[in-house]
């Protein structure tokens, strides 16, 4: 029975949104669109799960002093001090009824002052490791390598107005060696190639995974041992 | 002395990356910023919208990706709020709908905009943020009121003004999507344009703008953007320069200095790799 339930679930949800794609009629229509509101429904107990998880295993870390364990300090306070924020709307000039991201009020504050920034600024670090590994792997050691060398400078240098300027001389019959013409040949030619392939080869996975799913073949998220058959 | 520069201190690549980013926000150059068609057909797919009519923003992104996008959503929003459009905000992440605000509150405080600044329920809504990824998009296609059935601020969708008259993606008559991810250009392609017949142009990362090509080609997106030259070449576009056009100089010089170090370590490891065999 444990079983038996949610792969009736699976299958019926499953088929009936399949249908309701093809027959957006009632009672299909309506009964995706009800689904639609069961999803958000179920991620609400997710974001309760996930928050308590959180306190759990940093929690945890803290308290047993695991390496490392002033960060998770750092991230349960984060937590709660957005969370209070948040829920009862402090610094808010209207109030609990107000708008929970009014300027003045502390969750829009730690968003602007201090979430964004940190974000931007994490993001950013990338630019310095982009450079430090490129001069360490890109190295033109056999042909492919080369190939690829090759379409990262045409790439790095036509996404920049650079580009344009190095090779603005070229007459109009060779415009095609214009490096921002390259640049857009390269991704609208051998990069759309290998993208519709992948594309392709996604799509038939997900479905041929979906209809396993759908039918019972595929059991491993119902947990336990030996669900594949 | 290859062999150093085969080993060189990556902190000396952080210095000269440093420099070649910091560097060009305090000059003063001007750049031609060429348009590539993929941006060319936003502004085209914007220029045929009569005044009055709906455009949906879809801000599908957070702070790390803002250097971006964030140029991307002004300059069109500018361009929106000045030709009347109505624009309609929505988000399928969290942060999304603050970072539409940010983008409004840096309009409503720039000159151009001193006399008309956008107000709320005339000339945009915030619908806010959605949780259910393509769900939502699947929502909207029947009812954007049952989907978010109350606005940012938390006022009852019903009673907005500028809801009146806008149930579905029948009503909209262009969807701007920016995306970093998932959810972001592909579902909305998937559900909004193959299912509801949408027309949808999109500002994307500059990381995830390949994967949107095959779509951009297939006709199912009418326009790309991709990275801060998308940037640049949609505020050229709109008339409205901003930091994309700015930080574009930061780009070139940060993308030289990357050549340079790759030209370098190639020249360090093929004078060295004869030595190597020895």
């Amino acid at each position: 029975m444990r079983r038996q339930v949610p792969l009736a679930i699976t299958f019926i949800v499953g088929w009936t949104l399949i249908i309701a794609v093809f027959i957006p009629h009632p009672p299909f229509g309506q009964l995706g669109e009800n689904f639609t509101t069961y999803f958000d429904i179920i991620a609400v107990f997710a974001f309760i799960l996930g928050g308590g998880n959180l306190i759990r295993v940093h929690g945890n870390k803290v308290y047993k002093k695991r390496q490392d364990w002033p960060y998770s300090i750092v991230t349960i306070l984060g937590f709660v001090v957005v969370l209070i924020a948040g829920l009862f709307k402090i610094g808010n000039p209207d109030g609990l009824s107000g708008d929970l991201t009014q300027p003045g009020s502390l969750f829009q504050d730690l968003y602007t002052y201090i979430f964004a920034p940190l974000q931007a600024t994490m993001f950013s670090l990338l630019a310095f490791f982009v450079a430090s590994a490129s001069y360490r792997a890109f190295r033109a050691k056999n042909k492919e390598a080369t190939v690829l060398l090759v379409a990262a400078f045409i790439i790095l240098l036509g996404r920049t107005p650079i580009g344009g300027y190095l090779t603005f001389w070229l007459p109009e019959s060779l415009s095609f060696f214009h490096i921002p013409n390259l640049a857009y040949w390269i991704m609208t030619i051998p990069n759309l190639a290998g993208q519709r392939a992948i594309l392709i080869g996604i799509s038939l996975g997900v479905i041929a995974m979906s209809l396993r799913l759908i039918l019972g073949i595929e059991r491993s998220y119902l947990g336990g041992e030996g669900e594949r058959s | 002395m290859f062999e150093k520069l085969l080993s060189i201190d990556r902190r000396i690549i952080f210095i000269f990356v440093a420099v070649a980013l910091i560097l060009p926000l305090f000059l003063n150059i001007s750049q031609y910023i060429a348009i590539s068609p993929e941006v060319s057909k936003i502004y085209d797919g914007l220029e045929e919208l009569k005044p009055g009519s709906k455009v949906l923003f879809a801000f599908d992104y957070d702070p790390p990706s803002a250097p971006e996008l964030q140029p991307m959503a002004e300059a069109v929003l500018k361009y929106c709020f000045k030709n009347k459009l109505k624009v309609y905000i929505i988000g399928l992440w969290p942060q999304g709908p603050m970072q539409a605000n940010l983008a409004i509150e840096v309009i409503r405080d720039d000159p151009q905009f001193a006399d008309t600044p956008p107000v709320y329920d005339q000339n945009y809504v915030n619908l806010g943020f959605m949780s259910g990824n393509e769900l939502v998009i699947q929502g909207m296609g029947s009812s954007f009121q049952s989907t978010f059935p109350r606005d940012y601020q938390g006022t009852p969708t019903a009673d907005l003004e500028m809801m009146n008259g806008v149930n579905n993606f029948s009503n909209i008559d262009y969807i701007f999507n920016l995306s970093a991810g998932y959810p972001g250009t592909v579902e909305w392609v998937l559900f909004a344009v193959d299912r509801f017949h949408a027309t949808l142009g999109a500002g994307n990362t500059a990381v995830q703008a390949p994967q949107i090509y095959p779509y951009f080609h297939a006709g199912q997106l009418q326009g790309l953007a991709g990275g801060l030259k998308g940037a640049a070449e949609l505020e050229k576009l709109v008339g409205f320069y901003g930091k994309g056009t700015k930080f574009m100089l930061s780009q070139s010089f940060a993308h030289l200095t990357v050549i340079f170090f790759i030209i370098i370590g190639n020249i360090a490891y093929f004078a060295t790799r004869g030595k190597k065999k020895q």
